[in-house]
């Protein structure tokens, strides 16, 4: 049977909580035997993404507002689901290219690319016991 | 994650240590807009100590790097590691900033 190490979070609407939950992820992937190229790149930066847009965008960084985050890492995968309690958005329609016209030239707006870029799997839906939305990143080790 | 700068004759040379990302992208943003308002026009951004960027980081590169280039200057990348300079090929963004191994690269191209 595999074993899976699972943690979970449950941080304020603000940014400066971000940093210690992706540093705790990357360990775990680590432990996991992730290469380093994951543990460098891919985790850090697509985490750093999810959690934040939960933050900035689904939480608009309200105070009454909080971000759950749950991880499951095994030898064969990192699970990584974050819910906000905003009122979530259409990820199919997020369709961000370095193909866009102001690619080059605007400052926010690479996000999404970045989570599909380094992970495998990048979904959303509604959480149906809670009605938070949930962003699921998948990535697996080989 | 810190930021130091200085100044090398008419060269700017900005070092980031740790992460540039959403937390300290404005923080980034100011030392550099501050410099240019000293009147920097080449800077330099040293990488060798940085761990990983996110979207907010670029974000902040591209935009000093327009407002530097409308200024008549240019904004130029240093001491990319591999994962970082892959960051920047699947972005494509390696094609905006000139991506030098070296300070003394970066400052020779001038």
């Amino acid at each position: 049977m595999l074993s899976v190490v699972a943690r979970q979070w449950r941080l304020a609407s603000d940014v400066q909580g971000i940093e210690p939950v992706v540093r705790d992820i990357v360990g775990l992937c680590r432990a996991a035997g992730f290469s380093p190229r994951h543990c460098s790149l891919n985790v850090p930066v697509a985490v750093t993404e999810a959690l934040a847009n939960a933050i900035l965008r689904g939480n608009a960084c309200k105070d009454t507002l909080t971000v759950h985050v749950a991880v499951q890492v095994s030898v064969e995968q990192l699970l990584v689901e974050v819910c906000d309690q905003g009122c979530g958005f259409d990820l199919a329609a997020v369709q961000q290219s370095p193909d866009d016209d102001d690619w080059f030239e605007r400052e926010d707006g690479r996000g999404v690319f970045l989570m599909r870029s380094l992970m495998d799997r990048v979904e959303n839906d509604k959480r149906p016991d809670t009605g938070e939305h949930r962003l699921r990143l998948v990535l697996y080790r080989t | 994650m810190s930021f130091s700068l200085e100044q090398s004759n008419d060269v700017t040379i900005v070092t980031v240590q740790g992460q540039l990302v959403v937390t300290n992208r404005q923080e980034f943003k100011q030392m550099v807009l501050d410099a240019m308002e000293q009147g920097a026009r080449t800077v330099i951004v040293d990488f060798v100590d940085a761990s990983y960027i996110d979207s907010s980081g670029l974000g902040a590169l591209v935009s000093l790097s327009r407002r530097l280039r409308d200024a008549g200057g240019d904004l130029r990348l240093v001491g990319l590691s591999d994962e970082l300079r892959t960051l920047f090929e699947l972005t494509r963004l390696d094609a905006l900033f000139p991506l030098f191994a070296t300070r003394a690269d970066a400052v020779a191209a001038r």
